[in-house]
């Protein structure tokens, strides 16, 4: 039976008048890669920051492995390693002497220090460029070098607040790669924040929604998509020769819920799932059918709505 | 075997220090200062002119010293720090210091904090498991270490130069006192060090962090006792009786004492100066029937005691207001 791991109890943070984080309820398991999706402003940071301890909540409780970071931080941090959206680095220090500083400040001994900064370096394929100034990194460097950073103090759980921000392409799939090797290899529990559905969707197991300071929808994939959806209705999209025809014919239909027209289409949102029943009808009443197929939504529309300002898919058509 | 057992306690105290993230902050900021451009540039000016006031000191010494009774005790070596060149043209070393080593601790402390937020590192330290005051203190100490050092270096030539050139050997009293001096040296920059970390905790650019420190030097080297001397004479009368005027001079230097610099210059006077016996105005009933004679340095540091309590208390207040505003401050990026 998994434990949880992250924990947090009706959480809130405000800042003067505005509320950061509102009443957020979280539970992440032992070798989970938790991806936390909002836009920016969210309250990711936030969250990540109480998690650390680094801020302390308003009201509510977090718990790591059953300590408090808002009472024992320096325990905490002993378990979890945090790779920030921009690293920062000693800029007259080499990649290796930032990394050994880390490793010196976890307490470890300088031949230790020496051998896990070689060895890290090495992993995140820094190794020619270990004696360089990290001030002459490149911001792709500069974040392989953070995750060596985050890795070397050997965390079992691993925060990430935007770490995908500002790398290429080819870098981002290495380094979610890199993520996911090392779940599997070490169960090291992960929780990341984004505003990349795309990534997120990669590697996550779990994925919570979080909009205004609010975890609205949470859960893997499917049954996200499924709480996001109003689980009832399927939407379809016709075209035919005459759609101002076809729409009037469709909305007799009793369970049609609702139809628009859109971009020489009639959009159908239908109670049930249709077996043919829409086409027959429009071919029986004489028009022509070109086209009819269903409608699915993504997390990329499910996530484009949240950040348009929140509610229920289905009500886009009305 | 207690012995044994008390050697191995010892060593283990070392090795835990030696290992300690604390002292591993500290190490970092002493190679940090001194692989800077801006700490290595402040070294060859000050290196620079104290050479300088050596060069004036030696050129004025023999001077001095025909001046002297024989039966008084020469403190020669004291004197190559005080004295200046020949007509004043060069200023002596304790003016140097006094000048330049509040320049040296801000130069050294301006940027401390500021510069680690808006690098980012803050963060990345912040999330280490490190209490939150260690990046304050290992900052202060880190710069006191190599503010002692440079002191040292810089005392110790002076001292053997003139060693060298003048060829009397230095009393005892003498050399404990140049050490003693260059303690005070190293608190009076610490100060301005302490305080200059602070600033660079209030502000969160090193810019106005530096000048707001400059502005507090210069207004403490000039403007204060310009200050003082306002306030104090504009509230009495001005024809005095001799009790008044004694309030007067009490009053003005209870208020001087506010500032450190005054309170250097009065550490520094005693110091180097033996035959200093008070601080305050004396008046002739008092005078009477001594014995014009040197003082001990333990009865020169029992004068000027309150003075370096004063300035350890000014650090401390320095120290308190960037505790409170750090551990309380949020660290985000």
């Amino acid at each position: 039976m998994a434990k949880s791991v992250i924990q947090l109890t009706n959480v809130v943070k405000k800042y003067k008048e505005v509320t950061a984080v509102d009443h957020l309820n979280l539970t992440i398991k032992k070798g989970e890669i938790y991806g936390l999706l909002g836009p920016n402003g969210a309250g990711k940071s936030t969250t990540i920051f109480m998690l650390l301890g680094l801020t302390e909540p308003t009201e509510g409780e977090l718990f790591i492995e059953g300590t408090s970071p808002t009472i024992k931080p320096i325990e905490v941090k002993k378990k979890v390693g945090f790779l920030p959206d921009h690293v920062g680095v000693y800029e007259n220090l080499s990649g290796k002497e930032n990394l050994m500083l880390t490793a010196r400040l976890n307490g470890f001994s300088s031949r230790e220090a020496n051998e896990k900064a070689d060895q890290l370096l090495e992993q995140v394929g820094l190794a020619e460029a270990k004696h360089k100034k990290a001030g002459k990194y490149s911001r792709g460097m500069k974040q392989r070098l953070g995750l060596a950073d985050t890795l070397i103090k050997e965390p079992s759980i691993i925060i990430m607040d935007e770490p995908t921000l500002g790398i290429d392409p080819q870098g981002i799939i290495d380094f979610l790669n890199m993520i996911k090797t090392l779940r599997d290899e070490h169960q090291m529990t992960i929780l990341l924040s984004s505003h990349h559905l795309h990534h997120v969707q990669q590697i996550c197991d779990r994925v919570g929604i979080f909009v205004k300071g609010r975890l609205l929808a949470e859960g893997d994939l499917s049954t996200l998509q499924e709480q996001l959806l109003d689980d009832h209705s399927y939407v379809y999209e016709i075209e035919t020769n005459r759609n101002e025809d076809v729409r009037k014919v469709l909305e007799a239909l009793p369970h049609i819920q609702a139809t628009r027209l859109h971009d020489g289409m009639i959009e159908v949102k239908s109670r049930k799932k249709d077996n043919g029943d829409i086409a027959k009808q429009i071919i029986e009443k004489g028009y022509q059918l070109f086209s009819i197929r269903p409608v699915f939504y993504g997390l990329d529309d499910i996530y484009q709505q949240y950040f348009q300002g929140g509610g229920t898919l289905g009500e886009t058509i009305k | 075997m207690e012995k044994r057992l008390n050697k191995e306690k010892w060593q283990n105290m070392i090795q835990q220090f030696a290992t300690s993230p604390f002292w591993v902050l500290v190490q970092k900021e002493i190679r940090d200062h001194v692989k800077s451009v801006r700490f290595n540039i402040l070294l060859v000016i000050i290196l620079l002119t104290c050479v300088g006031s050596l060069y004036a000191a030696l050129s004025s010494v023999k001077e001095l010293a025909n001046q002297i009774d024989t039966s008084e005790q020469l403190m020669i070596y004291l004197r190559m720090f005080a004295i200046s060149g020949e007509g004043g043209t060069l200023p002596s070393f304790i003016t140097f210091m006094t000048l330049l080593g509040p320049l040296l601790g801000i130069a050294m402390g301006f940027d401390a904090i500021n510069s680690e937020k808006n690098n980012r590192t803050i963060l990345r330290i912040m999330s280490q498991p490190i209490p939150r005051d260690y990046l304050i203190l290992s900052k202060f100490v880190g710069g006191l270490f190599v503010i002692a050092y440079f002191v040292f270096i810089l005392g110790m030539l002076i001292f053997s130069l003139s060693l060298l050139i003048i060829g009397l050997p230095p009393t005892f009293e003498e050399f404990t006192r140049i050490i003693v001096y260059l303690f005070m040296i190293i608190l009076y920059v610490g100060f301005w060090l302490a305080l200059s970390i602070t600033l660079s905790i209030l502000f969160k650019q090193a810019a106005t962090s530096a000048l707001s420190g400059i502005a507090v030097w210069l207004f403490f080297s000039v403007f204060y006792s310009i200050l003082v001397n306002l306030l104090v004479t504009t509230s009495m009368p001005d024809d005095l009786l001799a009790t008044d005027q004694m309030a007067q001079h009490e009053r003005m230097a209870m208020l001087l004492r506010l500032s450190p610099n005054y309170l250097f210059s009065e550490i520094t006077t005693v110091l180097l100066n033996p035959s200093y016996r008070t601080l305050g105005p004396v008046t002739f009933d008092q005078i009477s029937g001594t014995i014009p004679s040197i003082l001990d340095l333990s009865q020169s540091l029992t004068i000027i005691w309150p003075q370096v309590v004063g300035m350890l208390a000014l650090c401390f207040v320095c120290f308190l207001i960037s505790y409170t505003i750090f551990m309380r401050q949020e660290i985000r990026s």
